[in-house]
């Protein structure tokens, strides 16, 4: 067995790229899920936000454009669920799945012309001091802006939910909407707002993937990564910084194990490729023992006059 | 009568009365693994149906699914394609093997035809590329084009017609450069461009400098502009990548085949056939030679290619030895069909185990 092969280094630099597409996705999917709705369809906003922020990035030469315009369009694909759901009360498990085969179908819609066109690098941040560290300094500080800001963004997500007052009045929601209304908060619009911030990191999310990690559009280029930021977030047990670990474990393991199959590796190739899904649940679930479950109300309806 | 044998005489009937009703005007159904628009295997599959759809006109009428999973989920998509009135029904990849011999026995009427699997049945054709005969063209390239000596495979699934594909990339690269390594990377999915290039990555960080992909999209090739080396269209020409990272290529054709079998439905003389072709009939194409290649090394392929095509070489003659020591072809011995087909073991040479 020749470990010596596989370089921690570059593998901590490959796993941080590898997570992030998670990452983004499953710290919106949080947040909704805070306020009391499940949203299965993080995987049609994802590949929304992959074509939105590839097509625009594209026609604009600007990934910034592209990112703004991928969390615009999940946003604005979550809201058609936002509608459905918190108005006309329809079943948030029937229509996030609806969710989910209506962005795969507008995706590959929207991405007719884009197949086989190359998207406008994104440029490396270069942070002063910090990336000169030897050794370190390349693997952590030399990478694309989008993988710090998903970092800042659990961070700030970790602090809104447990320092702010629309934290406390977000979770309220989620945990006992009845209490929250007669507390008079606005259930709805609230609920509103967290659905479209799940859809704008979803989208993020997706457009990572099609921007940088894997720059190009391809239909269907998700392939379930949605479905892995769903997980991620129940093993996480909804908590912002478990999240981080989720998904850098998950994407550190499917990384790690195709270096170990690249390095010729002698433990059987089927264990190394269920790994990153059975390692990433048994640490979830064993750190997660005796701590907090779902929010109360997750996947209820909220209606006013009840 | 139990119920299950009444909803099973029901479906029987259903299935009967839709064959029934769709006597003037074939329904043709094409099932596919990935989205049309991967860009390579279901891309090249899609493109044989619009040219079913082109060559007969209004006298057929085609239909698709695509991204069905492999599995028990495919075999209810068979269903309601056999239960809509299909006559002759497409299933475009290995692991619809099952699900299609299941099926197919449901429906005597409903033609079936299988792509690259093994079992046949009275309403089941077999139908398959010698994509090896491609992999030896692409082989020997990659072992000229090796400067590391060392050359990566990522392959998705452990069955015959993967592990074909491995074995003949490697003779033939060992045959350009004796000194090239393989490494060989198992995805276990078929269109997953993430993950097709995280192995990408992973090859090139192990020192590899060259890499074939049996996979289906164009991730790897994405992957490989950005970072340097080379590679190969898999399935599709994947012209957009040439010269460089983009070599050469394996392009699957199956419009001719597509038309062939449907014009068998329309004349009403369609059976239960095994087609296995390579080269030489057109169902596999090499793609155009980049410039990126040396003169003689590109001489040297299309020699290759050439000798495959009039039957003078077979590119698994002997002397071959299977990777633990033990001869599996004397000198000048070639391959007979059956054992290629059952492949599951690699030659000498390459590192690693078969999956089970």
């Amino acid at each position: 067995m020749d470990l010596s092969a596989i370089n921690p280094l570059i593998l901590v630099a490959s796993l941080m790229v590898a997570a992030t597409p998670i990452l983004l996705a499953a710290i919106g999917e949080l947040v909704v899920e805070k306020a009391g709705i499940l949203n299965l369809g993080v995987e049609g906003m994802m590949i929304t936000g992959a074509i939105c922020g590839f097509a625009i990035a594209v026609e604009t030469g600007s990934p910034f454009w592209g990112f703004i315009a991928a969390a615009v369009g999940g946003a604005l694909l979550s809201l058609v669920f936002a509608f459905l759901t918190q108005y006309l009360l329809s079943n948030q498990v029937a229509t996030g799945l609806a969710l989910t085969l209506f962005g795969l179908g507008l995706s590959s819609l929207l991405g007719q012309k884009y197949m086989g066109v190359k998207p406008p690098s994104t440029s490396k941040l270069d942070i002063p001091f910090l990336s000169d560290i030897p050794g370190i300094g390349r693997v952590l500080f030399q990478h694309d802006p989008m993988v710090y800001f998903s970092i800042a963004l659990i961070a700030a997500v970790w602090l809104m939910l447990k320092y702010s007052r629309i934290g406390l009045v977000l979770r309220a929601v989620g945990e006992n909407h009845d209490a929250a209304h007669a507390l008079g908060y606005k259930v709805v619009r609230i609920r509103i707002g967290a659905i479209a911030f799940g859809g704008a990191c979803a989208g993020l999310g997706g457009a990572y993937l099609s921007l940088i990690r894997v720059p190009q559009w391809t239909e269907g280029m998700t392939a379930g990564a949605g479905w892995i930021a769903l997980a991620i977030v129940v093993f996480a047990s909804w908590r912002p910084w478990r999240i981080l670990m989720g998904a850098y474990l998950f994407g550190g393991v499917t990384v790690l194990q195709l270096n170990l199959q690249a390095a010729g590796l002698a433990i059987p190739v089927e264990y190394l490729s269920m790994s990153p899904y059975l390692i990433t649940i048994i640490v979830l679930v064993i750190i997660n023992r005796s701590t907090q479950s779902a929010p109360a109300e997750l996947g209820q309806v909220f209606h006013a006059s009840h | 009568m139990n119920i299950k044998s009444i909803l099973t005489g029901a479906v029987v009937a259903l299935g009967v009365a839709g064959a029934a009703f769709a006597q003037d005007k074939p329904k043709i159904g094409f099932v596919y693994v990935g989205p049309i628009g991967d860009g390579g295997w279901t891309y090249h599959h899609n493109e044989g149906r619009l040219a079913v759809e082109e060559h007969f006109g209004d006298a057929v009428e085609t239909t698709f699914i695509e991204s069905v999973p492999e599995g028990a989920d495919a075999e209810r998509v068979l269903t309601q394609m056999a239960l809509s009135g299909h006559d002759l029904i497409f299933t475009t990849s290995f692991g619809y093997m099952d699900p299609t011999i299941n099926v197919a026995a449901k429906f005597p009427n409903v033609k079936f035809e299988h792509a690259t699997g093994y079992k046949t049945a009275d309403n089941v054709s077999i139908y398959s590329a010698r994509f090896y005969e491609g992999r030896a063209v692409t082989g020997l390239l990659a072992g000229h084009m090796t400067k590391a000596n060392k050359i990566g495979y990522i392959a998705s699934f452990p069955i015959p017609e993967v592990i074909r594909g491995i074995n003949a990339s490697f003779i033939h690269a060992k045959k350009a450069n004796p000194d090239v390594e393989m490494s060989v990377v198992w995805v276990y999915t078929w269109f997953d461009p993430a993950k097709e290039g995280d192995a990408t990555q992973a090859l090139l960080d192990q020192g590899v400098d060259v890499i074939l992909a049996h996979t289906d999209s164009t991730a790897p090739l994405t992957i490989l502009e950005a970072a340097g080396g080379y590679g190969f269209g898999q399935a599709a020409d994947m012209e957009q990548f040439a010269p460089a990272p983009r070599v050469s290529s394996i392009i699957d054709n199956w419009a001719p085949y597509y038309i062939e079998r449907t014009q068998a439905i329309l004349d009403g003389n369609w059976t239960s056939v095994s087609t296995w072709n390579g080269i030489a009939s057109g169902m596999v194409e090499i793609g155009e030679i980049s410039d990126a290649v040396p003169a003689a090394a590109k001489a040297e392929a299309e020699a290759l290619r050439d000798a495959i095509i009039s039957g003078e070489y077979h590119p698994f003659t002997g002397p071959l030895n299977k990777q633990d020591g033990s001869v599996w072809l004397a000198d000048g011995e070639v391959a007979d069909d059956g054992t290629l087909a059952g492949m599951g073991f690699y030659v000498e040479g390459i590192s690693g185990n078969v999956p089970n």
